[in-house]
C-alpha cells in the first residue's frame, strides 16, 4: 500500500466510527438512519480496497438502498422522535 | 490493522445501543451494526499484501498472488440473511406499535393484553 | 447505572477480542483450501470467477438454503402484516422532474440487473447483486408514480418457476452425473459467454426469484401506509 491510501483508510476509518455514534446518539431516528447508510457506504469502499469486488458490489445494492427505505418506512408508521 | 480495531469497534458500538437504549427502532438499528461490523471482520481476516482479486480475466494471472476466495463467498451470504433478518424484525415493530400504541420496552412490559 | 455497568463489560469483552485477534497476522497467506479452490477452479467447472465457482458449484446446496431463508422471510413478512380490510395506497405524485427521470432510467435499471447476474460467471456480480438492483429499480416507480401496480399473481409464477428451476438442474445433476448440482452440460472454452455448464442457468433462476422476492416484499411494506 502506497502512502496515500494509507492516509485515505485512516481517514475513512475516522469518518466510520463518527458515523456509527452519531447513529446510536441522535435522538431524531431519520438521523439515525442516515447514519446506519453512511456506515454502509464506508464499507462498501473498504471492501473494494480489501480486493473484494462481489461484496462490495451487494453491500452497496442491498446495504445502501434496500436497508434503508424499510427503515424509514417504518419510522413513517410509528414515531419519529425517541420516547 | 487499522481494519481490524474498526471492526471491533464497530461490533461495540452495536452491542451498546442493545444495551442500553430504550427505543425498539433504535435496537434494531443496533443489531444491523453489528452484522456490518461482523461482516467487515470476516473479510479483512483474507486479505493477502500486494494481491488482486480473484477473478481470472486474462491468462498470464497467477493464482499464487490472488486473496482468499473463501471468506468472500460466506459474506456474499451473511449480508443477504442480514438484510431478511433486518424486514422481519421491522415488520413486527410495526404490529407492536398497532397494538400498543408505543414504541418503549419499558411500558410494553407492563401492559397486559 | 446500567450505562456505566454496560461499558464496563463491553470494555473487558474488546479487551480479550482485541488481544485474540492480535495473534493473526494481517496480510498474509494462510488458506489451505483456498489454494486448492484457485487452482483448480477453471479446470474443473469452466468458470473464471472464483466465487461464483464456489457458491453455486462447490458449496451450491448452501446457496439453495439461503434463497430458502429469503423465501421465509418474505413471506413471514407478507403474513405478520397482513390486514383483511384492503386498504389502497394514497400517496402524491412526486414532481414533473423525478417522473419524467423515473420514466427514462427504469427500463436501463432492470437492464443493467439483467446484464449483472447472465454474466456471473465472468465479471463480478452474480444472482443477488442483479436481484437487489432489479428491485431498486421498481422501487423508483413506486416511489414516483401514484397509480403503479405490480401484479402479485405474476410475481408469485414467476418466483415459483425459478425455484422449480433450481432443484431440477439440481435432480438432474443426480440422474446423469455423480451427485446432487453436479456439472452435466459442456464445460466450453472459459472466458467466453456460453461456458461453464450449468452455472449461468442456476445464476439466471436464482437473480429472477430473488428480484421478485424483494419486489413482493417492498410492495407489501409500502402498501400499509394510509
Amino acid at each position: 500500500m502506497t502512502d496515500a491510501l494509507t492516509i485515505m483508510v485512516y481517514v475513512l476509518a475516522v469518518i466510520l466510527i463518527i458515523a456509527a455514534l452519531f447513529a446510536v446518539k441522535q435522538k431524531d431516528l431519520l438521523l439515525a438512519v442516515i447514519g446506519t447508510s453512511a456506515i454502509s457506504v464506508v464499507l462498501s469502499i473498504f471492501f473494494y480496497i480489501l480486493q473484494a469486488p462481489d461484496v462490495a458490489l451487494t453491500e452497496a445494492a442491498i446495504g445502501v438502498a434496500l436497508s434503508t427505505i424499510i427503515f424509514v418506512i417504518t419510522i413513517k408508521k410509528t414515531e419519529r422522535h425517541e420516547e | 490493522m487499522v481494519f481490524y480495531v474498526a471492526g471491533i469497534l464497530l461490533v461495540l458500538i452495536g452491542m451498546y445501543a442493545v444495551l442500553t437504549k430504550k427505543n425498539i427502532i433504535k435496537i434494531v438499528i443496533g443489531l444491523s451494526i453489528i452484522d456490518s461490523g461482523i461482516n467487515l471482520l470476516l473479510i479483512a481476516i483474507g486479505y493477502v499484501k500486494d494481491a488482486t482479486a480473484p477473478i481470472f480475466s486474462n491468462e498470464t494471472l497467477k493464482a499464487a498472488d490472488m486473496v482468499d476466495p473463501v471468506p468472500q463467498a460466506l459474506v456474499l451470504t451473511a449480508i443477504v440473511i442480514g438484510f431478511g433478518v433486518t424486514a422481519v424484525a421491522l415488520a413486527l415493530v410495526i404490529r407492536l406499535y398497532d397494538n400498543h400504541k408505543t414504541l418503549n420496552i419499558n411500558k410494553i412490559r407492563k401492559l397486559k393484553w | 447505572m446500567r450505562k456505566v455497568i454496560a461499558v464496563l463489560l463491553l470494555g473487558i469483552v474488546g479487551y480479550y477480542i482485541f488481544s485474540s485477534f492480535l495473534e493473526i497476522p494481517f496480510g498474509e497467506n494462510r488458506a489451505t483450501i483456498g489454494d486448492y479452490y484457485l487452482e483448480n477452479s477453471v479446470e474443473q467447472t469452466g468458470s473464471v470467477n472464483t466465487i461464483t465457482s464456489i457458491i453455486v458449484s462447490y458449496r451450491g446446496f448452501d446457496t439453495l438454503g439461503e434463497v430458502t431463508v429469503l423465501f421465509l422471510a418474505s413471506t413471514g413478512l407478507a403474513a405478520i402484516l397482513f390486514d383483511n380490510r384492503g386498504r389502497k395506497r394514497r400517496r402524491q405524485h412526486a414532481s414533473l422532474i423525478v417522473r419524467i427521470g423515473a420514466h427514462l432510467i427504469y427500463p436501463l435499471i432492470i437492464l443493467l440487473g439483467a446484464y449483472v447476474f447472465i454474466h456471473g460467471h465472468l465479471t463480478p456480480g452474480g444472482g443477488f447483486q442483479g436481484g437487489a438492483i432489479m428491485a431498486t429499480g421498481v422501487l423508483l416507480m413506486f416511489m414516483s408514480y401514484r397509480s403503479f401496480e405490480v401484479n402479485h399473481k405474476w410475481l408469485t409464477y414467476l418466483e415459483s418457476f425459478a425455484g422449480i428451476t433450481f432443484v431440477t438442474i439440481g435432480l438432474s445433476g443426480l440422474i446423469w452425473g455423480d451427485s446432487f448440482l453436479a456439472n452435466v452440460l459442456p464445460l466450453g472454452v472459459p472466458n467466453e459467454l456460453f461456458s461453464a455448464g450449468i452455472i449461468p442457468i442456476i445464476y439466471i433462476a436464482v437473480g429472477i426469484k430473488v428480484g421478485a422476492e424483494l419486489t413482493g416484499l417492498l410492495d407489501n411494506l409500502l402498501k400499509t401506509i394510509k
